[in-house]
């Protein structure tokens, strides 16, 4: 990634940080189990309506259905809170409770605590549920919907604020010739 | 703008402010008619779009319930949702990527040039290219099309290069940054393209043509258009004599309001206006209205719509810039002995990273899926529209078990992909993916259709009643005062994005209403 890109990539990443601060605020109980989970001291997240055991496994089931080697926690997080929220409907509370001890006897006692082999099986064991869908689906916005997923996987963002891409790259890939101007004229005067 | 009175039955109601709705109001307007024109959506702008994926979808989308049914995979991955059209002022030309080609000559004789297909309603419309050509010219210079009366092409992007190589390294020869409705110099009072991307969330330049900054105020400076936000149309009245006489419609206030009319013009898109016209069934017309054909909501045409993604193992950054200038077409011919008939345009695509995880491959989990979004960087698009085949089968109907918010049966739309698709779909898989591997594509992701873009079909051409909804001029065949100024016009769906076609026909239409109205005989 060119020098340029990762400077804007870093800003956004400090941006992000300052404003995650209203979406995974508190501070870290040191008995807290998700304490072990977070990156540095300054993030935790509180749950208002699920049990520490269900973030637990809600946050491990996330890594498993999406795996990303180097995507933080801290997003697989927004999982978890997205659906804390979530379970104030009390039936979807009880959905999660129940997909909870689902995911625990597939993989044997504790999903959160298994092998990712051990979780990847526990997970096909329970695909057909209505539990799968529901975290499955909340995962598609809530793992890449969010400044911190668009920062690890280079997506800019919204590009009117700086006067979109015509100066910023929309035409700077150089690993493959230019094509002719009858295909693709220079930029005219504006 | 003029304020037209509920009990005035002298102006022409206009029902949907897109492609054929804003472009008829105008051109009416323009002739000194007055037009009364109902939005269901609310009045945005381009100070008001939003460059956030899920954020504006919410904001332009038409999200009313919808039902599915048939062996489509739209049925399975959003089976409330068939179809991505617009609920604004605007209609689908906020949303739509600018893509702007006429159809071909052979396409207008589908019947006669790819003969009779089982479980294929194909037909020939009753107008041809020779017919249309003169319509299709004010178009062009009305959008202000590139590549058109002096304007010149865009800029390629990234994705565009990617596209071009690939092209080239496979022998395909007519391959550009194609003919687009987005200004590529200052034009009609309005900026040039600023390649921010974010073309499906409305453009926030005003670069892109679309009706809600064109058409719109053209006619509201006339005095003659009164146009009506936050209007959701329920029903169309009928005298005992068959004329259209009046339009129901619910404000933003929640009031059912009747406006009478003197003519009255459907341009819902295709799921809306022939629920609609079903919608608006009576004695006269226990079938729906107009539908003494049979053939309303019928022969529902989607395009292919399919998608071709691949990474490699340098940058592209596709997102940069215009989501569609770039075109190959030489797979538009009609050539049979590739094993189906009809053909597809080639045309660059790219999804931010929200939507390209929720579309890619929906339902998709694990690290066949993830690995793709790991390279989202490093990939390119295309997206392939492609002439898919009318059948009667494949139709919008009313789902009487599921009703609206405002009590009324929601439309099912049914499909099921006819053979000559498959063929075409895989076939444009293949060569989608060479065109990547051509220039070194580490990985290929076939992804299926989206919800429609493209909504066509539901109230088709023909000259003979019994075989379509609608005359050569959009106007039904059961009622002389009713038209439909959409895509539900289309008798086959050809291989081309349709919006040209469908602002083509309005202009055609405007000419013949107005004539109509002068000499009495509507």
């Amino acid at each position: 990634m060119d020098e340029g890109a990762s400077q804007q990539n870093a800003l956004t990443r400090r941006d992000m940080i300052r404003r995650s601060a209203a979406v995974l605020t508190g501070t870290i109980a040191a008995t807290s189990a998700l304490a072990t989970l977070a990156p540095t001291r300054a993030w935790a997240l509180e749950l208002q309506t699920l049990s520490q055991h269900d973030g637990e496994t809600i946050l491990a089931f996330g890594q498993t259905l999406y795996p990303h080697a180097t995507l933080p926690t801290a997003v697989y997080a927004m999982l978890v809170k997205d659906l804390d929220v979530a379970a104030k409907d009390p039936a979807t509370a009880s959905l999660l409770r129940d997909g909870t001890a689902s995911l625990d006897s597939a993989a044997g006692g504790n999903f959160a605590a298994a092998t990712p082999a051990a979780r990847l099986a526990a997970a096909k064991a329970i695909e057909k549920t209505a539990y799968f869908a529901k975290v499955r689906s909340t995962c598609i916005t809530s793992l890449y919907n969010n400044e911190l997923a668009f920062a690890h996987f280079g997506y800019q963002g919204a590009s009117w604020p700086k006067g979109g891409y015509i100066h910023r790259g929309f035409n700077d890939l150089t690993w493959l010739p230019n094509p002719p101007a009858a295909a693709s004229p220079t930029v005219g005067v504006l | 703008m003029a304020a037209i009175a509920h009990n005035d039955d002298t102006a022409v109601v206009i029902i949907g402010s897109g492609a054929g709705g804003g472009t008829l109001a105008n051109e009416l307007c323009q002739k000194g008619i007055k037009v009364v024109l109902l939005e269901a959506g609310k009045r945005e702008s381009s100070q008001t779009f939003i460059q956030d994926e899920w954020e504006s979808f919410n904001q332009l989308a038409w999200l009313d319930k919808r039902t599915t049914s048939g062996n489509w995979r739209v049925a399975t991955d959003f089976p409330n949702l068939p179809a991505w059209t617009c609920k604004t002022v605007g209609g689908t030309t906020t949303h739509w990527a600018g893509a702007s080609l006429r159809l071909q000559e052979h396409e207008f004789k589908a019947l006669t040039n790819y003969g009779k297909l089982e479980g294929a309603n194909l037909a020939d419309w009753p107008i041809g290219l020779a017919e249309l050509a003169p319509y299709y010219a004010k178009a062009e210079h009305k959008m202000g099309v590139t590549r058109t009366n002096g304007n010149p092409g865009l800029p390629g992007n990234n994705n565009f290069k990617v596209l071009y190589n690939g092209a080239t390294k496979l022998g395909y020869t007519k391959c550009s940054t194609g003919h687009m409705a987005i200004n590529s110099k200052f034009r009609d009072h309005r900026s040039s393209c600023l390649q921010m991307g974010f073309c499906f969330q409305g453009c926030k330049s005003g670069a892109k043509w679309s009706t809600l900054y064109t058409e719109i105020p053209l006619a509201e400076e006339t005095g003659h258009l009164d146009l009506r936000p936050q209007s959701h149309v329920v029903q169309i009245e009928t005298n005992a004599a068959g004329k259209a006489t009046a339009v129901v419609y619910v404000d933003a206030a929640g009031k059912t309001q009747r406006q009478k009319a003197r003519i009255v013009a459907v341009a819902a898109n295709s799921i809306e206006t022939p629920r609609l016209l079903l919608n608006s069934a009576s004695n006269q017309f226990p079938d729906g209205l107009a539908n003494s054909s049979g053939q309303v909501g019928r022969n529902y045409m989607r395009h292919l719509t399919a998608s071709v993604y691949a990474v490699f193992d340098e940058p592209v950054h596709m997102w940069r810039g215009t989501t569609m200038a770039g075109i190959i077409q030489d797979e538009a011919a009609l050539k049979p002995s590739r094993g189906f008939v009809g053909g597809y345009e080639m045309e660059t695509i790219s999804l931010g990273l929200p939507f390209m995880a929720a579309f890619i491959n929906p339902g998709a989990w694990g690290s066949d899926f993830t690995a793709a979004l790991d390279g989202y960087t490093n990939m390119a698009g295309m997206w392939i529209v492609g002439e898919d085949m009318p059948r009667e089968t494949n139709r919008v109907t009313l789902n009487t078990a599921v009703k609206d918010q405002f009590g009324q049966p929601v439309p099912n739309v049914h499909y099921d992909d006819h053979a000559n698709d498959l063929a075409m779909r895989a076939h444009a898989f293949q060569q989608g993916g060479n065109v990547y591997r051509a220039v070194g594509a580490k990985s290929v992701i076939e992804t299926p259709p989206y919800p429609s873009m493209h909504n066509l079909g539901t109230a088709r051409m023909s000259n003979d009643p019994k075989l379509g909804v609608v005359n050569k001029h959009g106007q039904t065949h059961d009622v002389k005062n009713l038209f439909i100024s959409d895509g539900s016009q289309f008798t086959t769906s050809a291989a081309e994005n349709p919006t040209l076609t469908i602002v083509t026909l309005a202009i055609r239409q405007a000419d013949y209403i107005a004539s109509a109205m002068s000499k009495q005989t509507v």
